[in-house]
């Protein structure tokens, strides 16, 4: 390494392509999630739900394991089936699981930059705010990603590997549903941590007010419904929201709720608020009229 | 020569205070220094040109790419030392600069390289795999000129380099400063209150004064210009000397019984000044040149009532 040479030389060499700029953002912040012991255990903790139901494909697509277990007195055929009801208790899990990952990775990511004055210096290169954002947002949807609706995915891959493909093409409804499902969720709590950190600037500020997000929104909507006698109260409920919207498209009962589109409508308006808190916090300086 | 800052017309508003007023000119020194009381609108002038702000009317170049149509090519060739305490926490500044030397577009290996030659570079070689926030301000200052230059720009902005700097803090800043400008590869634009740092690293200065440019002065040439201009002290005949010294083209004006004050023509070498004082058997006892320093430059800018005809620069 050349550092014997003390004196000012400039850059001569290749560039790399401005469009791909912005990831390195997650790069260097997956280095540091997973720098963290615990977040690494929690991260063991999510495979076990997919291994879990990945066995019960398994056994349920096996002739010799149920012969087995039917001698041993258990017929798991009258337990559960593949379905869309399986499926759904599998995301039942797993969003919840993508909820605590957000909650341990999300606050940190904005929170640090502004504390410490770090925006001018991403924004001085040829990075705009909406790269930086984006960048921000590759993290948790990558770590999101793979602990919903890749592992759902894949799921549903093994469950149609394991009977017929037809199946798969029966039930193409799933699939899609574990994937706009789990990508609506994960894209919602993204983009809440993402802004709520944004906001306060301070990372364990971020994550009571994340958690506090979900906790309010499910009391306060249950007293509106109490009160009113309705159920429009879940409109503030985004659980609520996003478990009506998956409910309704992988075709099983949703819970009560607003209709369908209205879930939809208010998602995205949620979704909205976050771009426009991080719009008016994600800049070099902020400017005081 | 080519121009590294061009003003077309730049306004800025911050709601209804207007920050920036209609700022023209081309400039293309080697270190041009901005210059003027707080609130002229030196910061605001940098953050815009770096694309944190939005033109309320007009547009700036830089080198030739304008920051409105052209912003991320534009900033992948400056480099920004922002004034206030800015850096990532919980990184090394060898990672730190690392990063900023990838965002700015080099790849992982010569970003790595980079990281460890600036940051030698700089003086922090040794305590290069220290966390930021264990630095002092001085080393920090020092970490955030070694990410602003990491990835080689062309035009470097320093905010306030030299503040809250003690005074070997201070001298090794201005020398990096000068040594960056010297290599010839860089334009700096040196933003400061310290009229001191700026008489030190930049050739031209632009003061700015209620977001307007009160006076670009090119320094070497205001030095130049001063050397026409003569204190005297002198001990004997001073009518016949002053004299004789104007049939020679000096104009020239008593300032008291034995000083003074005297412009040369062009042609006139100082020579001729003694020449004369030994015919007329008078001494010079003192000969200064009139030293219109910065502070000068500066005083009378901030003075000026009409700011019309300053209102475009000289580059």
């Amino acid at each position: 390494m050349a550092v014997h040479d003390r004196r000012y030389k400039p850059y001569t060499g290749e560039t790399t392509a401005l469009r791909s700029r912005f990831l390195v953002l997650p790069r260097y912040a997956f280095k540091d999630v997973f720098k963290s012991r615990w977040l690494v255990f929690f991260l063991g903790l999510t495979v076990l739900p997919p291994l879990i139901f990945g066995i019960m494909i398994y056994i349920r697509n096996n002739l010799d394991a149920l012969d087995r277990l039917s001698q041993l007195g258990l017929d798991i055929g009258s337990f559960y089936s593949i379905d869309e009801g399986f499926f759904a208790n599998f995301l039942r899990w797993q969003y919840s699981f993508a909820f605590f990952l957000t909650l341990f990775v999300g606050p940190g990511l904005v929170s640090r930059d502004l504390a410490n004055n770090g925006l001018p210096l991403y924004l001085s290169r040829p990075i705009s705010r909406a790269d930086y954002v984006i960048g921000k947002l590759v993290i948790l949807l990558t770590l999101s990603s793979a602990i919903t609706w890749v592992a759902g995915l894949l799921l549903f891959g093994l469950n149609g590997n394991m009977t017929t493909w037809g199946w798969m093409f029966e039930n193409a409804r799933i699939g899609f549903a574990v994937f706009v499902g789990s990508f609506l969720w994960i894209s919602l709590l993204a983009l809440l941590a993402l802004s709520l950190s944004a906001w306060v600037r301070w990372k364990v500020i971020a994550g009571f007010m994340l958690l506090a997000f979900f906790l309010v929104g499910t009391v306060v909507p249950q007293v509106i419904n109490a009160f009113f006698r309705t159920d429009w109260g879940h409109i503030l409920n985004a659980v609520q929201l996003v478990r009506i919207v998956t409910a309704k498209m992988l075709g099983t009962t949703p819970p009560d709720g607003p209709p369908f589109f209205a879930c939809i409508i208010a998602l995205a308006v949620m979704a909205g608020v976050c771009l426009l808190l991080l719009n008016r916090r994600i800049r070099a300086y902020q400017v005081v009229s | 020569m080519e121009s590294i800052i061009e003003l077309e017309g730049l306004s800025v508003r911050f709601g209804k205070l207007e920050a920036l007023k209609n700022l023209t000119g081309s400039f293309s020194g080697r270190a041009i220094g901005l210059l003027g009381p707080n609130g002229a609108g030196k910061t605001t002038l940098i953050h815009t040109l770096l694309g944190f702000y939005t033109p309320a009317a007009g547009t700036a170049k830089l080198l030739g790419r304008d920051i409105r149509k052209q912003d991320k090519e534009t900033r992948a060739l400056v480099g920004y030392m922002p004034e206030r305490d800015s850096f990532i926490a919980g990184m090394t500044a060898v990672r730190f600069v690392r990063m900023m030397a990838e965002l700015s577009g080099l790849p992982a290996e010569q970003a790595l390289e980079r990281a460890h030659e600036m940051l030698f570079y700089v003086g922090l070689g040794e305590a290069r795999y220290r966390p930021l926030e264990s630095y002092s301000l001085g080393m920090k200052q020092r970490a955030k000129l070694a990410q602003a230059l990491v990835h080689g720009p062309r035009i470097l902005f320093l905010d306030e380099p030299t503040n809250g700097l003690d005074p070997p803090g201070r001298e090794r800043m201005i020398q990096l400063i000068k040594d960056i400008r010297d290599a010839g590869k860089v334009h700096v634009i040196l933003s400061s209150h310290l009229l001191r740092d700026v008489e030190e690293c930049c050739e031209q200065v632009l003061i700015l004064k209620g977001g307007e440019i009160a006076r670009f002065a090119n320094l070497e040439e205001e030095r130049q210009a001063n050397k026409k201009f003569l204190e005297l002290e002198i001990a004997g005949d001073a009518e016949a000397y002053v004299r004789e010294v104007a049939a020679l083209g000096c104009e020239s004006a008593r300032a008291g019984k034995r000083r003074i004050k005297m412009i040369l023509p062009p042609e006139l070498e100082i020579r001729s000044l003694y020449e004369v004082a030994a015919r007329q058997n008078v001494q010079i006892r003192h000969l200064d040149y009139k030293r219109d320093s910065l502070q000068d430059i500066f005083l009378k800018a901030m003075d000026l009532e009409s700011l019309g005809e300053a209102n475009h620069g000289r580059a």
